[in-house]
């Protein structure tokens, strides 16, 4: 694969959740009952005239500050005209040749720690098409003679940013989607939930013999609903590309769909002739010019960037870098991250708390981060529970399944599973004693300098306790007793 | 003197089947009215720069405050067919959009 240099650029649609959509006052809302959050404007009726969100703006100039763009004096909403009836006006508004954000950039952070640096070519507002199911809804998808249309996500605020060819492998596509991802949730305008849909992507691949400067043919790939897949579906075009070039065969220009089960891309054997847009400037529309001071105070409004956070969190916090990376990946992680040291517990242990025992829970339930129950006050209670001894790292991460569960409230978990921990020296002494007495094989052994029987005689403490010995105590008081 | 277009382009672009009487009939009318388009450009100085709009306006938004949407029988009561509540379409050939 060295003699061959990958080269990427991807194209993302972010729907933003504004309360209505871009040009009707219609709800914005995913999952209502079809055709219900439609109006004579969104549905294109003749005479009705949209009138852009003012919101919208606002975010889309939000987000062109948040990736260095330049936020354009004057921009026009152009027709986009194409037969689909996804669109019942037969043509999307959206922008051409003047959008509202003008280059710009991304860090990334690789998974190997470095960092490399992704243009933003521009990123302009549109709005989003209907949904159209093939064949009825109750079935005969195949030989359908018949499509039908839902027009609710049709007019919906829709952002597309569009990157610069910079990246050079799939591991740095997907990374930058995942910044993307991060920045968007956490300027707070979009819900950018995947795989509902309000985050997209299309990605343009191409390979070339390392060290040309000339661009190889370009394929396009749609239909990717997860990072992974977009990982994936790389990987796959890059080998397919590259075997075909070794092969003597040239790479056709076109778009292919990715297939998650087939696990490769497939060409849509389509558009014999390019597009004809015939992008035109929408006359209902008046030009975008957003004047200097509207946009410093949308600038005051930024938060802090995932980027800057991670650098706070390893410098102030002393987190390792792969630790903030995974905490500052998405934003319901953050924010619990953040309120639970706000609550007084230790920067670290929460780190590690919500980075690892409880993304891999969330990650086997298949639970969004946003929809767990869990608080902060959960997380405080079973770092000072374990810290302080009560119950055993092992009882702490069956509280937290509990609390997934449950969200009751830890210490009444605790109680109502009996994992608090003998430390009571009493008790535990006399199981103690009790092992010891059962066990003079190992004892025996033990004096006479296997020093690693003392797990095995731990273990029995804590088997004949039933989970609930304090282990630490426990070793404390067999060596006492054998030494 | 009619501004030379090219109609099959255009119809195709339409997705409109024409007969060559009708293609020759709506290249001379679209060819008229290209000519007349061409003299406004004419017309206009070189202190007058394009537009797209009529009036000098921008910058009209409306706020993020929902409004009544169509009832559901009033949104579907213009489709030729409906089905669940959807509009009902012929089969959609791919074009790859």
């Amino acid at each position: 694969m060295s003699e061959w240099e990958t080269v990427i650029g991807l194209e993302c649609h972010v729907e933003l959740d504004t309360r209505t959509k871009m040009f009707c006052g219609c709800p914005n809302e995913f999952g209502a009952e079809p055709n219900t959050h439609v109006c004579p404007v969104c549905l294109g009726h003749p005479g009705s005239l949209p009138v852009p969100n003012e919101e919208a703006i606002r975010r889309i100039v939000k987000i062109g500050l948040a990736l260095g763009s330049e936020i354009a004096p004057r921009s026009l909403f152009h027709r986009k005209n194409y037969f689909y009836p996804d669109m019942p006006k037969n043509y999307q508004i959206s922008q051409f040749d003047l959008p509202i954000c003008v280059g710009g950039h991304l860090e990334v952070e690789l998974p190997d720690g470095t960092t490399s640096r992704v243009g933003i070519t521009r990123v302009h507002m549109e709005e989003d098409t209907g949904k159209t199911t093939h064949g009825s809804a109750s079935g005969r998808i195949h030989d359908a003679d018949s499509a039908l249309i839902d027009y609710n996500r049709a007019g919906v605020p829709l952002v597309e940013c569009v990157s610069e060819p910079d990246m050079r492998s799939p591991e740095e596509a997907a990374a930058y989607l995942r910044e993307l991802r991060a920045t968007l949730e956490a300027l707070d305008v979009s819900d950018v939930r995947m795989e509902e849909g309000s985050l997209r992507c299309d990605a343009n691949i191409s390979v070339r013999p390392s060290g040309s400067d000339a661009l190889g043919t370009k394929v396009e790939i749609k239909n990717m609903n997860s990072i992974r897949s977009l990982e994936r579906a790389l990987h796959f075009e890059r080998e397919r590309q590259v075997a075909a070039l070794e092969a003597g065969e040239s790479i056709v220009q076109e778009t292919r769909h990715w297939d998650e089960d087939a696990g490769a891309t497939k060409s849509m054997r389509s558009k014999e002739e390019a597009f004809d847009y015939r992008y035109f400037p929408e006359p209902d529309i008046p030009p975008l010019a957003p004047a200097s001071g509207w946009i410093e105070e949308i600038r005051g409004t930024l938060p802090e960037l995932p980027r800057a956070r991670r650098a706070r969190y390893e410098s102030d916090m002393g987190l390792r870098p792969e630790v903030a990376r995974v905490l500052v990946a998405n934003r319901a992680s953050t924010d619990l991250f953040e309120r639970t040291v706000a609550i007084g517990a230790e920067p670290k242990a929460v780190a590690n708390w919500v980075t690892q025992d409880l993304a891999g829970l969330l990650n086997e339930a298949g639970t969004d981060a946003r929809d767990s129950r869990v608080a902060p006050e959960h997380v405080a209670d079973l770092i000072r529970l374990v810290a302080d001894g009560t119950i055993s790292g092992a009882g702490a991460k069956q509280v937290l399944e509990e609390v997934l569960e449950t969200g009751d409230e830890v210490e009444m978990i605790v109680d109502r599973r009996s994992l608090r921990q003998v430390s009571d020296e009493g008790a535990l002494g006399e199981i103690v004693d009790m092992v010891i007495a059962e066990q003079p094989e190992a004892v025996e052994k033990l004096r006479a300098g296997k020093q690693e029987l003392i797990g095995f005689l731990v273990g029995q403490v804590m088997k004949s306790s039933g989970g609930s010995a304090n282990p630490k105590l426990a070793r404390e008081l067999l060596l006492e007793r054998l030494s | 003197m009619p501004v030379e277009i090219d109609v099959d382009r255009v119809a195709r672009l339409a997705r409109l089947e024409l007969t060559p009487e009708e293609k020759e009939r709506l290249r001379l009318q679209l060819g008229l009215i290209l000519e007349h388009a061409a003299k406004v450009g004419e017309a206009a100085a070189d202190d007058v720069p394009p537009t797209a709009y009529a009036i000098a306006r921008a910058n009209v938004f409306r706020p993020d405050v929902p409004e009544p949407s169509l009832t559901h029988e009033a949104a579907l009561s213009n489709a030729p067919e409906a089905e669940e509540g959807r509009f009902k379409v012929p089969r959609i050939v791919e074009t790859g959009s």
